[in-house]
């Protein structure tokens, strides 16, 4: 994939922010990380629209909530630790149970931070913030994805949570592409065994589909870019034709995508199901491919539980 | 405010009192010490000070109120109530399976509540994004929010309270209940968080301490504050706790409990008397 363009999807939430800044009534927050979240960038166009409160997450999400009260949609950004982890709580009590227009872009999602390690990795935030109810949760693969994700979210009357990536990732979506919210998106089909992937695994787990390709397998790929509501009939569709699944996920593998497909596969149609993701275990210092290598969130081993999931059958 | 309108707005207040009595006793908990120490002020504001509309409860630049301290949500909602935004008798309601009267405020479900609160240090902020977009889009509404003493403990209220500063929220006015008693006990035994005055001062807050059960003063720092431009504006409100209630009055373990039936009694049969 050498050849394809690579783009970080924060780097998609910030243009999609100025390019819909016209369209929509908003206003942006940020918690001194404008630079990284770049919600700089509409910061530098729409200034008047822009507030930094300051490393304050916990308020910043409670003020989103106050300006939401009376009638705007607010974006508030992070780092997924800080949005989801930090301000948990508020983002709950203030935004969730009053069910506020507040759309939470939180960037430096997953182990592919990088280099800072694991205080700022964060591979819980889709487990806190599924767990809120009436959470949209969205985790855009691409940067087309990603813009589409932003005005998906100002159309959605309610709270959500989107999650970008600090790593530049290929884009694997054309510009006619259609972003319906809670609806999952078959990339490839295959008949053997179905790959549900999320965010940067997405890419990752069309290799794989090459890899077992290789080997007579024909896996199917399906990519879950709303976590929550998540789409169960394209999974329980890939459970019944396809008789086995994986998911994978920059995310722990207890609370995330791994765990709402089993929800959906347990109540409705259960298969064989292995999960790739980070296993319990907290993140550490490395560049991105040495990390994604480190943790298995590889190709390769994707391919490995599809055939040991096919074994079972 | 005329001596007969002072008047007026201390039976009111009365009122308002009885009402807490009334709902916690039927729901058989709540806190009734600190909703009694506000219920001054509470009357002060919906019934003379602030620009709202109980048929309206939504309208567009009104006025509005965030109960920090939202677990005294019985006088935010006896205060309602008597101003007309829903029947006083639904107080009786209170905390109940199938009642709008949620334990603390939900703005979706209770007329006139402007924002659900409660997890104490959130409300706060929430009042100051309200100022806020009311500067973004040159509203001349103000925005009202109650504190607790011990909720002053919660990092947020200071998070808040620079947030408020920095963005020069004048428009902003912080009311904090001075009533000196928390869960735990004492507020300078459990964690002292004094002084207010010279914190909020610090944090770049106009600063007004008053008696918070006197009407003429509390008229006079709600009419300071909107005088002062470019800085937001607390107000420290020495009160009691349990106020108008002698045996709830400044003790600690009516925080969170209701009164049984001849509490109830007493304590009405003494707010009775209490009418001017």
């Amino acid at each position: 994939m050498a050849d394809v363009k690579k783009i970080a999807t924060r780097e998609a939430y910030g243009a999609a922010l100025c390019e819909f800044a016209p369209k929509y009534d908003f206003v942006v927050l940020d918690a001194d990380l404008a630079a990284a979240t770049k919600t700089g960038m509409f910061k530098k166009a729409y200034p008047e629209r822009f507030f930094d409160c300051g490393i304050a997450e916990g308020n910043m999400m409670s003020v989103a909530a106050g300006i939401a009260s009376t009638g705007k949609t607010v974006f508030a950004s992070s780092f997924a630790m800080f949005a989801a982890g930090r301000a948990f709580e508020q983002v709950r009590n203030s935004i969730g149970y009053p069910h506020l227009n507040v759309k939470i872009g939180a960037t430096h999602g997953g182990i592919s931070v990088g280099e800072d390690g694991a205080t700022h990795q964060c591979n819980e935030d889709f487990a806190t913030m599924r767990s809120i109810p009436e959470m949209v949760v969205i985790n855009p693969c691409d940067a087309v994805e990603a813009r589409a994700a932003v005005e998906a979210a100002i159309l959605h009357d309610g709270p959500v949570y989107m999650r970008f990536g600090r790593y530049a990732c290929p884009i694997l979506n054309g510009e006619d592409y259609k972003f319906e919210l809670g609806k999952g998106v078959c990339l490839a089909d295959g008949s053997d065994v179905t790959i549900v992937a999320t965010g940067l695994m997405v890419s990752i787990a069309l290799e794989a589909r090459e890899l077992l390709a290789k080997e007579g397998i024909s896996a199917r790929v399906v990519n879950i870019h709303t976590i929550k509501p998540i789409d169960k009939d394209i999974i329980v569709k890939a459970a019944l034709e396809t008789g086995a699944l994986v998911t994978a996920e920059e995310h722990n593998i207890y609370g995330g995508l791994g765990s709402a497909v089993a929800e959906v596969l347990v109540e409705n149609c259960p298969v064989p199901m292995a999960r790739v993701g980070v296993e319990d275990t907290f993140g550490r210092s490395g560049t991105v491919p040495a990390l994604l290598e480190y943790y298995g969130l590889t190709a390769e081993n994707m391919a490995k539980k599809a055939k040991e999931v096919i074994e079972r059958k | 405010m005329t001596e007969a309108r002072i008047v007026e707005l201390k039976n009111k207040a009365n009122d308002i009192r009885i009402g807490i009595i009334d709902a916690t006793h039927a729901a058989k908990s709540g806190h009734p010490g600190g909703s009694l120490s506000i219920a001054d002020i509470m009357t002060y504001l919906y019934f003379e000070k602030m620009n709202i509309d109980p048929t309206n409860p939504k309208m567009a630049d009104r006025d509005r109120f965030v109960l920090s301290k939202g677990h005294t949500a019985p006088a935010l909602y006896s205060t309602l109530a008597h101003r007309g935004f829903f029947p006083v008798e639904d107080l009786l309601t209170l905390r109940k399976i199938d009642s709008y009267l949620q334990g603390h405020p939900d703005m979706n479900k209770i007329p006139g509540v402007d924002m659900s609160a409660g997890s104490l240090g959130l409300g706060i902020s929430s009042a100051c994004g309200m100022a806020l977009a009311g500067k973004i889009d040159g509203k001349d509404y103000r925005v009202y929010t109650m504190l607790g003493d011990g909720e002053s403990e919660e990092g947020q209220v200071w998070e808040a309270a620079m947030f408020a500063s920095h963005y020069k929220l004048d428009n902003l006015c912080v009311i904090l209940d001075l009533n000196g008693l928390q869960i735990d006990g004492p507020i300078t035994e459990v964690m002292n968080p004094m002084p207010h005055d010279k914190k909020f001062e610090a944090f770049g807050f106009h600063v007004i301490t008053i008696d918070g059960h006197n009407m003429e003063e509390i008229e006079a720092a709600f009419a300071e504050a909107e005088t002062v431009k470019g800085k937001p504006t607390a107000i420290i409100a020495k009160t009691v706790k349990g106020k108008g209630v002698s045996f709830m009055e400044n003790s600690v373990s009516w925080h969170g409990a209701a009164p049984n039936d001849e509490q109830h009694a007493a304590a009405i049969a003494e707010l009775k008397e209490r009418y001017i």
